[in-house]
């Protein structure tokens, strides 16, 4: 006698009492804290903050250590419970110009106004493994000096002083959208564009600004500048009517540069791609001012030659979240669809068959 | 820190997110199949894994409401369970297995065998809403074609499933037309379940988390499905009675026994199943029901 199968519920059950042991692992190996993530995996937490948008180190570190150190998981408890907690409100726009800044450089100008700072870069390191990490050799400290009292001006302000640079665009009504407060209709305004991209993933990003400067939507891009450092947020608060400092966050900022002709509308000068990510995220924030230029192609009525020039594509696919959920719901049982299928292959089969068995004439193609 | 988290609102969605889940189930209701744009939130499960379902449900669930979740028909499969658990410990409702008894039945893939009856709603997990999207991928131009009323693709797509296979080749998620106007996608259903959406006494509501749509049936409503007059819509039909309550007429599961071919079919719809056995139904492969007794 057939019994149908039952147990869902304990199979469930201990399929996540086995994940929380895999996951603790050997228990003689002293188990990770939240401190030894933030201190030394502290761009795998930047990633997590920057993908989950919500900026919380030790939520960020539970997150990746719960998830056995896979950031997509990681990224998703995040984003779980970030759409659980209450909005006050919107800050007032940070101010990259006042950033503290640890790591600024320009790949357009030799020298500037507050000058090349290389800051902790994985550039010019010979990727050779060092084993002495591995004996948990000691570490020097950083060089230490006064914070520099020359200023470090953006460079698009710099450039923009000669007017040879787009101007930073304005909010329409001072007020920016918030994709995860309302859904999405295309096309999008350049705000939610960036907040879609600078939650996407990085992976994807990456791949898709690649294939802008391997000639898929080509962009004549130069790193203007690339910036790393902490900036203030600050919160308007209506019963003050003045801005009050929350805190400060750690950023990074890059901005492209981009050759423009010109049009019957704006005259030949340089445009912009923007990135802007949580921590210290290079890659990402590159990749993002790459996507952000290639999707502003309509704007400047340039050719559409790309898929990152594509916005309904690029936006409706680089969720990571979202396409880690849908493509693994294939695992979900489909056997009620599957069936279906079945039964109607096996009704054309049968049809094909007998056909065949007739034998006089072969199925005739539809072309002939 | 961490302890504050443990916090979670009746039902999970804040009242906000509630209201405005609302609003767009009432707009949907106003508008048979037409699908309405919401601010879907991230879910504690992933996307495509019941998330618009299940925001749904969280919207309309009361204390006193008693939920039913199937997934493929069964109250036990893996995805059904943990859903049901979710909704027992974030919204302590009662929980049941039998269709007649719940006021509220999440489902994926299937309509129960039982008839359904007022006051019933009945929330369906969408995938891809758009029943256009694999004609036309482009949101922007499905919505105009909707607007428009131009679904001529879609015929056109039937129409050579019959030109090339003989038949329409489409064996679930069928597409159906909504009180004349909307063309809708019924979800991954098998065309079998489709007339049970026509003229249903339930209110039949359906989401989409990760594509951001809602869309309703309200009770009553005409959903016919697609089709021609010398090539009229047929469902499934199953040469076979389950082999453990004998039902015929409806839908079934195929079961492998073994590696030689041997398979038996068994209802989908387990409750509907259960019940008949209860009532002393007896299929083929069943056994004695003392013996099962023992």
């Amino acid at each position: 006698m057939y019994v149908a199968v039952k147990g869902g519920e304990a199979a469930i059950a201990n399929a996540h009492r086995l994940l929380a042991d895999r996951r603790r692992g050997d228990r003689s190996v002293p188990a990770l804290r939240l401190d030894q993530i933030i201190e030394q995996l502290g761009l795998a937490v930047d990633r997590c903050m920057g993908e989950g948008s919500l900026y919380d180190k030790e939520l960020a570190a539970l997150a990746i250590i719960q998830a056995r150190g896979d950031l997509i998981e990681a990224i998703f408890l995040v984003r779980a419970y970030r759409t659980t907690l209450p909005r006050f409100g919107y800050s007032t726009p940070v101010d990259t110009g006042k950033m503290l800044i640890e790591r600024r450089i320009s790949a357009t100008f030799k020298d500037l106004p507050g000058g090349q700072l290389l800051g902790p870069t994985f550039d010019y390191t010979h990727r050779l493994l060092d084993p002495t990490i591995a004996e948990n050799g000691a570490v020097a400290e950083g060089e230490r000096r006064d914070a520099d009292a020359e200023q470090a001006p953006r460079v698009t302000d710099l450039l923009a002083g000669e007017g040879l640079i787009e101007p930073d665009g304005v909010a329409e009504n001072g007020e920016v959208g918030d994709l995860t407060r309302s859904p999405l209709e295309f096309p999008l305004d350049r705000d939610l564009r960036l907040q879609a991209l600078a939650r996407g993933d990085e992976g994807f990003l990456l791949g898709l600004a690649y294939s802008t400067q391997r000639g898929y939507a080509r962009s004549h891009p130069f790193v203007g500048e690339i910036r790393i450092g902490e900036v203030d947020v600050e919160l308007d608060i209506p019963e003050l009517g003045f801005a009050v400092n929350l805190g400060r966050i750690k950023v990074t900022e890059c901005q492209m540069v981009n050759q423009f002709k010109g049009s019957a509308k704006a005259p030949p000068q340089f445009t912009r791609g923007y990135g802007l990510v949580f921590g210290q995220a290079e890659r990402k924030a590159m990749s993002m001012a790459l996507c952000d230029r290639a999707l502003r192609a309509r704007e400047f009525g340039e050719d559409l030659a790309g898929i990152a020039q594509d916005e309904e594509f690029v936006i409706s696919h680089l969720d990571n979240v979202q396409s880690t959920g849908f493509v693994e719901h294939l695992k979900l049982p489909h056997y009620v669809d599957f069936q279906a299928e079945l039964g109607l292959v096996r009704r054309m089969r049968a049809e094909y068959e007998a056909k065949q068995a007739e034998g006089d004439e072969p199925l005739q193609e539809a072309a002939e | 820190m961490t302890a504050a988290i443990a916090h979670y609102n009746f039902a999970y969605l804040d009242e906000q997110t509630k209201r405005m889940i609302r609003r767009a189930i009432l707009k949907a209701i106003a508008i048979p199949g037409y699908q309405v744009p919401f601010a879907s939130r991230e879910m504690p499960m992933p996307y495509g894994w019941g998330t618009g379902g299940v925001q749904v449900t969280a919207s309309i669930i009361g204390p006193d409401d008693q939920l039913k979740v199937i997934d493929q028909g069964a109250d036990d499969t893996t995805n059904a369970v943990s859903i049901r658990a979710f909704f027992a410990k974030v919204a302590n409702v009662a929980t049941t297995t039998h269709t007649s008894e719940a006021t509220i039945i999440q489902t994926r893939h299937r309509i129960p065998e039982e008839t359904l009856k007022t006051g019933q709603i009945l929330v369906y997990q969408v995938p891809i809403p758009e029943p256009l999207r694999f004609l036309e991928p482009r949101e922007t131009e499905t919505r105009k074609m909707h607007a428009l009323e131009e679904y001529g693709l879609m015929h056109v797509k039937l129409y050579e499933d019959i030109a090339r296979h003989g038949r329409i080749a489409t064996t679930y998620a069928y597409p159906v037309k909504v009180e004349g106007r909307y063309v809708m996608d019924p979800s991954p259903t098998p065309k079998f379940d489709n007339p049970k959406m026509h003229r249903s006494q339930a209110l039949q509501l359906f989401g989409a988390g990760r594509e951001k749509r809602i869309y309703a049936v309200p009770p009553f409503t005409d959903v016919v499905s697609l089709d021609f007059e010398d090539h009229p819509f047929e469902i499934q039909h199953f040469d076979e009675p389950c082999a453990l309550c004998g039902a015929e007429g409806v839908y079934l599961d195929e079961v492998i026994l073994d590696d030689h071919g041997g398979h038996m079919f068994v209802c989908s719809d387990t409750d509907f199943c259960e019940d008949r056995r209860n009532h002393g139904h007896r299929g083929k492969l069943a056994g004695h029901p003392l013996e099962a007794a023992e």
